[in-house]
């Protein structure tokens, strides 16, 4: 079967390029590790791909804001390949800081701000599907990890009614499974109507604050040694893959299904 | 002129209500209505009018942001404004960043006097005093390294606005290069040795650690030669001898030891089990490169390093922090031909946050050192923006508290690495600089910061103890090149060998590589600068970060320097790699050094060592019997030492990578673990397990016993999740104090040898460590009282291995009610330098410390260990934690609190001479294990652990408490709401 073609966006601290890429491949993709000044210097081309991934990581080491620096970098050299990329019937997917950089390229509507604590959290948490997208079809419920310091999604009132109504809002923090076990809240970081990813472009375009490719293996669960003694007591066979897995999959699925 | 651009949040900004919060613990409660928080940038470049405001925009994102340029009037009322920027020359990334980007955007290069530079602005509403504004100010930076400048409306107002600080560095060119005259008394040489050389105007620059035999070893030597040394030669020769470098307690003669405590007792160790373990040895490099390796797998090794970092931490926590971690992981880059970072550690020791009794360095009580609180919060901060930003996951970690910190924190970073061990037919692992091979070095610039580092940590902190020491980590900048070196340049075979510019700089660097090849000869001229008009000595020894010394064959120069700008990464040619025995080096036509590298190397004399053998009797205090113990171990659970890291270990991404298994929480109780798992290579199922034991709190009693027992805890707590104790590797890290005391040189000698003989009866080898010897502050209390504070004895033992399966990992909580609690291992009467006992002792206001610190029974352990690892193995063993601080009462707790499920346990039939149910619940006995099993599977472990000491205690239980029997008596019975609000209370509010 066709095998879609990923660029996996690094450099300048960018640091969840493999990970990303080693998703993208479990799933049946073809991932790429591409530095954003080979796409610059024109060694390799955008229009090559079908999916755009944008990591997580902390690129310029979030100085003078998350995602600000590479953005306008990007947005200074490749602004036009980037708007024909996003106009065609292709994928786009901004990880956590990723996410920060789509909205700072005006890619995505909105803005992520300081935490409500100030503070960089990792943990775990529940988010339920509520776009509409080609990344989100067939999921309900996801637990994924966050990880970040400025995730909290703000936008005006009028934007959030209007994402709302064409169900441009991804997904948002809810209490699932995670937060039920850990006791934990629901919304980490203080986001807007509980927001923790946003759509754009009929879908296609996903800026997401939780990291899917750090749920895609058993071993990456929070409670998996839980659930292993669970299987062992039933008698069933651990499972090797977790719940983030499916959101690459579907991508993949996107173009092979065509 | 300069430009000012403020950028102000104009939806709400969390940042004022924290730091609102902050400074009302200050004492300020109830004072302070508002705090907004402003970034503000100082451009200072010649630019017109529409380009300042473009970069402005560029800076400011317009849906939550505004700008003001030159903000001349107030907006909006405020009280007071404080502005924290940086001094001139100490690292600025923020300001780095917006001039990078500001670069970009422009398409125009900034000139070298050109630049931005970051500060950020605190609008307070609130009737507040001039002195308590001063007080929030001082929270909010530290003099070493930021100014403040503090304006109340009317002021702002007055002066129409903050006006415009540009804190360039200005250099005065002083004379290029010196002779210092050896031919002096020895006071003079003392002096040299002790406050550095000295200037024009009398001053010194600084010290040079050099003692009395070490300056006569270098005047000999250039009486010899008939000439005056250099400043250059001697400021490069108190580096290279330094005890930061040259490790001279290890390795001096000490007593009868005449090749000294490392080649005697821990190198020796290694190379007798090496031997043993015969076709078994998983070692591949020890002790020799940047880390040290073991076997991961066929293809790939796993390098492990860990640092410390007190001295830098205790003058400025934050930066201290940073660079500890950031240069640990250059430890990493610089094994072999670069090892890629994928586990960072920490270990933090510290004084109680609590204790606000001030410090002063100097009897006329200006310098004050800073309180262990906020010590506590930067180096906290530090790890978190050293890690994060550099997509290393932290793992694992720990915080230890004791008075003895009080003075000077000790702060351990450490990192582990991948390696594959072979590329295009190289030898990764493998590294070896040539003759005629450039000498490159690779990422940050060098200025003043960081002089004197290595000479500093060699000795203890005092009023004299530089600033300039002091020094802030740039992550990027080194992400950047350590991408491009180990993802992308080293398998393509472009240098021959890299080592990391750390302590020294490229004074230390070169002259090590140089063995390589035989000799060095470097054009000090050609090293790319801060800022014009650093002097060769301080280019030559500066610790500026984020550098690598490279050595690259000239054929593959271009390409390499290609590559590394296209990353966004500056690469310089700065000499030559030759077989000529001599280091040189130049200053365009100066010599400024020329020195044999025999001479360089192994010139320092050898001075011999002696202790004085100490007995210490600890006192036993009076221990009294107590009828609940429920209310104990509440307290315990709630102690600063035993308590939940939960607020530290969820600041750290400890998940990036995707390599995560055994994570800092575990259970839905979400209990701080004292081992991590991880699967560095995302391809694999084997994972490599990390821990670590540190037991200072028995050293004073007992050095030996205190080594044992952190070696026992490193190793028993891996083998608790599942590791092989046949598969650990070991590293130390001494922290000592008072290093040329008689006494304290008895301690080290018992806990060094301590460390050969259980690591031989354990068959784990060493293979690395490193060592800080001068732990001690001297300076004044608040009545001018001299005060002395070192630090106890405390050895960081960590152990690393590699499991074959990660899905047989077991974690800490406990799973299923009915489960079966057993204990495995013997329980002694040995309160003494325990947890339990300090609580008591500080419940009394008295010191003692009971008398039995824990002894080890290496051959029993060890069978047990390996009984144990068979059933985990089986899947018999539904979880297990390793009894350590706070001895088997916090175990129970920590059991039920991670699985959120209660127990019923009884301590009748332990094993051991433990009588009384305190000594059973609170005794610190090494070798323990608590685990839960399913009880079908009671047959086949008992099966296996037939031969060792074992107790079925009770079952896990679906109640919502934990009852602790001694037969018929409960002796506790507490609720896991209780017990929860207990162990997760002491840090709130952090």
């Amino acid at each position: 079967m066709l095998k879609p073609r990923i660029l996996v966006l690094s450099g300048y601290g960018l640091n969840c390029e493999e990970e990303t890429a080693f998703a993208f491949e479990r799933a049946g993709g073809s991932a790429e590790i591409v530095h954003l000044n080979d796409l610059i210097r024109g060694i390799k081309k955008l229009k090559n791909y079908q999916i755009l991934a944008v990591p997580g990581g902390f690129s310029f080491g979030d100085d003078t804001g998350s995602g600000k620096a590479f953005a306008n970098k990007f947005k200074n050299h490749l602004s036009g390949e980037l708007q024909t990329f996003v106009e065609s019937d292709k994928l786009v997917i901004g990880i956590c800081n990723g996410f920060q950089i789509l909205t700072n390229l005006g890619l995505l509507p909105g803005a992520l701000v300081f935490n409500d604590s100030a503070r960089y959290i990792d943990r775990w948490v529940d988010i339920k599907i509520e776009g509409k997208s080609p990344w989100l079809a067939g999921i309900n419920m996801l637990s994924v990890p966050i990880a970040h310091g400025e995730g909290k999604y703000f936008a005006e009132p009028k934007t959030l009614n209007q994402l709302k109504k064409a169900q441009r809002i991804a997904a948002t923090y809810a209490k699932g499974d995670i937060c039920r076990r850990e006791d934990l809240p629901a919304n980490p970081n203080g986001s807007l109507n509980n927001i923790a990813a946003v759509l754009s472009y009929e879908g296609r375009v996903l800026g997401l604050m939780p990291h899917p490719e750090r749920a895609i293996s058993f071993t990456q669960l929070p409670h998996w040694t839980r659930l292993k003694e669970e299987h062992l007591r039933a008698g069933r066979a651990l499972p090797k893959d977790g719940p983030g897995l499916q959101l690459f999959q579907n991508a993949v699925r996107y173009f092979q299904h065509r | 002129m300069a430009t000012r651009l403020d950028i102000k949040f104009k939806v709400p900004d969390t940042r004022g209500w924290v730091k609102q919060a902050n400074f009302e613990n200050l004492g300020l409660k109830g004072k302070i209505k508002r705090v907004l928080v402003v970034d503000s940038y100082m451009v200072d470049a010649a630019l017109t009018a529409a380009q300042t405001r473009q970069i402005g925009q560029s800076l400011a994102n317009p849906l939550t942001e505004e700008i003001t340029i030159n903000a001349s009037k107030p907006q909006g009322r405020f009280d007071w404004v404080i502005e924290i920027g940086f001094l001139p020359g100490v690292t600025d990334n923020v300001g780095a960043t917006a001039a990078e980007a500001a670069s970009d955007l422009l398409g125009k290069k900034f000139k070298a006097s050109e630049s931005i530079y970051s500060s950020q602005l605190f609008f307070i509403t609130g009737k507040l005093t001039e002195d308590e504004v001063d007080k929030i100010a001082g929270s909010l930076h530290n003099p070493l390294i930021q100014r403040a400048q503090i304006k109340n409306y009317r002021q702002f107002v007055r002066d129409r606005g903050l006006g415009r600080v540009v804190p360039k560095v200005a250099l005065r060119p002083g004379k290029l290069v010196r002779q210092v005259n050896l031919n002096v008394p020895d006071e003079e040489l003392v002096k040299i040795g002790k406050q550095g050389i000295a200037n024009p105007d009398g001053s010194r620059r600084g010290p040079l650690a050099l003692s009395l035999p070490y300056m006569k070893a270098i005047q000999k030597q250039f009486a010899f030669l008939k000439r005056n040394p250099t400043d250059v030669e001697l400021e490069a020769l108190a580096q290279t001898w330094s005890e930061h470098c040259k490790h001279t307690i290890f390795a001096n003669p000490l007593d009868e030891i005449k090749d000294g405590l490392y080649k005697t007792y821990i190198k020796r160790a290694t190379e007798i089990i090496r031997q043993k373990k015969g076709d078994k040895d998983f070692c591949a490099s020890v002790f020799t490169d940047n880390s040290g390796a073991i076997e991961f797998d066929q293809n790939y090794l796993i390098t492990h390093k860990v640092e410390t970092h007190n001295t830098p931490s205790a003058l400025d926590p934050f930066g201290g922090a940073i660079t500890g971690i950031v240069g640990v992981n250059r430890d990493t880059i610089g094994f072999g031909l670069g090892a890629k970072p994928v586990i960072n550690t920490y270990g933090f020791c510290f004084a109680d946050p609590r204790d606000r009794r001030p410090l002063y360095r100097d009897s006329n009580l200006t310098q004050k050192i800073l309180p262990p609180k906020r010590i506590m919060e930067g180096v906290i901060r530090g790890i978190n923006v050293g890690g994060n930003c550099s997509g290393v996951p932290t793992a694992l970690g720990f915080m230890l508290f004791d008075d003895s910190y009080r003075g000077k924190p000790m702060v351990f970073a450490g990192t582990v690495g991948l390696i594959p061990k072979r590329a295009r037919g190289l030898k990764l692992y493998e590294k070896q600089a040539r003759p005629g091979d450039y000498i490159v070095m690779v990422g940050g610039r060098v200025g003043q910061d960081g002089i004197h580092g290595a000479t500093f940590s060699s000795e203890g902190i005092d009023a004299g103890s530089p600033a300039t020491a002091v020094q802030i980590g740039d992550p990027i900048t080194q992400k950047k090149f350590s991408d491009a070196l180990v993802k992308e340049a080293r398998d393509l075979g472009l240098y021959r060998s890299i080592t990391d510019n750390g302590a020294g700089g490229l004074s230390s660097s070169v002259p090590e590589m140089a063995k390589e090849s035989g000799g060095c000869l470097v054009w000090l001229d050609k090293v790319p600068l801060k800022y014009p008009g650093l002097e060769p000595w301080k280019i030559w020894i500066s610790e500026s970060q984020e550098r690598m010394t490279l050595a690259v064959p000239k054929n593959k120069w271009l390409k390499l320097k290609k590559l590394l700008q296209a990353r966004g990464s500056e690469a310089t040619v700065i000499g030559l790699f030759t077989d000529s025995g001599r280091c040189v080096v130049k200053h365009k036509r100066q010599t400024l050094i020329d020195l044999t590298m025999e001479f360089l190397h192994h010139g320092l004399p050898k001075l011999q060592l002696k202790s004085q053998a100490v007995k210490v009797v600890g006192s036993a205090g009076p221990l009294r019997p107590v009828k609940d113990y429920g209310p104990e171990l509440l307290k315990m659970l709630g102690r600063l030492n035993l308590a939940s890291t939960e607020f530290v270990s969820t600041q750290y991404d400890h998940e990036v990578q995707g390599t995560s298994v055994l994570k800092p929480l575990q259970g839905p109780g979400r209990v701080s673990g004292d081992c991590a798992v991880s699967k560095p290579l995302l391809t694999s199922n084997r994972g490599v397990v990390l821990s670590y034991g540190i037991n200072p709190s028995y050293a004073e009693l007992d050095s030996y016993r205190m080594a044992g027992a952190a070696i026992d805890t490193a190793i028993r707590n891996a083998v608790a999740a599942g590791a092989d104790p046949e598969m650990l590797a070991l590293l130390d890290n001494f922290c000592w104090c008072s290093s040329t005391d008689p006494k304290r040189l008895f301690q080290l000698k018992e806990a060094v040898r301590s460390c050969f003989d259980h690591v031989l009866l354990y068959e784990t080898p060493f293979i690395s460590g490193k060592d800080s010897m001068f732990n001690d502050f001297s300076g004044f209390d608040q009545k001018g009282r001299p005060v002395t504070i070192s630090i106890l004895p405390t050895l960081l033992i960590t152990s690393i291995g590699v499991i074959p399966d990660v899905t047989k990992v077991v974690s800490l909580d406990a799973k299923t009610p009915k489960d079966l609690v057993y204990l495995l291992g013997r329980t002694d009467d040995e309160l003494g330098g325990s947890e339990y006992m300090a609580m008591v002792s500080e419940e009394l206001g008295e010191k003692f410390t009971g008398q039995n610190v824990p002894q080890v029974d290496c051959l029993r352990n060890r069978k047990l260990y390996s009984d144990f690892y068979k059933c985990v193995q089986k899947d018999l063993i539904a979880s297990s934690i390793s009894v350590g601080r706070g001895g088997l009462a916090l175990a129970l707790a920590k059991t039920a609190l991670g699985g959120k499920l209660g127990s019923k346990v009884d301590l009748a039939a332990l094993p051991g001479q433990a009588a009384s149910s305190q000594q059973r619940l609170f005794s610190e006995s090494q070798g323990r294990l608590l685990v839960t099993i399913n009880p079908k599977n009671q047959s086949e472990f008992e099966a296996l652990m037939a031969g060792n000491s074992s107790a079925l205690m009770g079952q896990v239980t679906d109640t919502d408490s934990i009852q602790i029997q001694n037969g018929r008596q409960t002796v506790a019975k507490l609720s896991l709401a209780e017990a929860h609000k207990a162990y997760k209370s002491a840090f709130k509010g952090y």
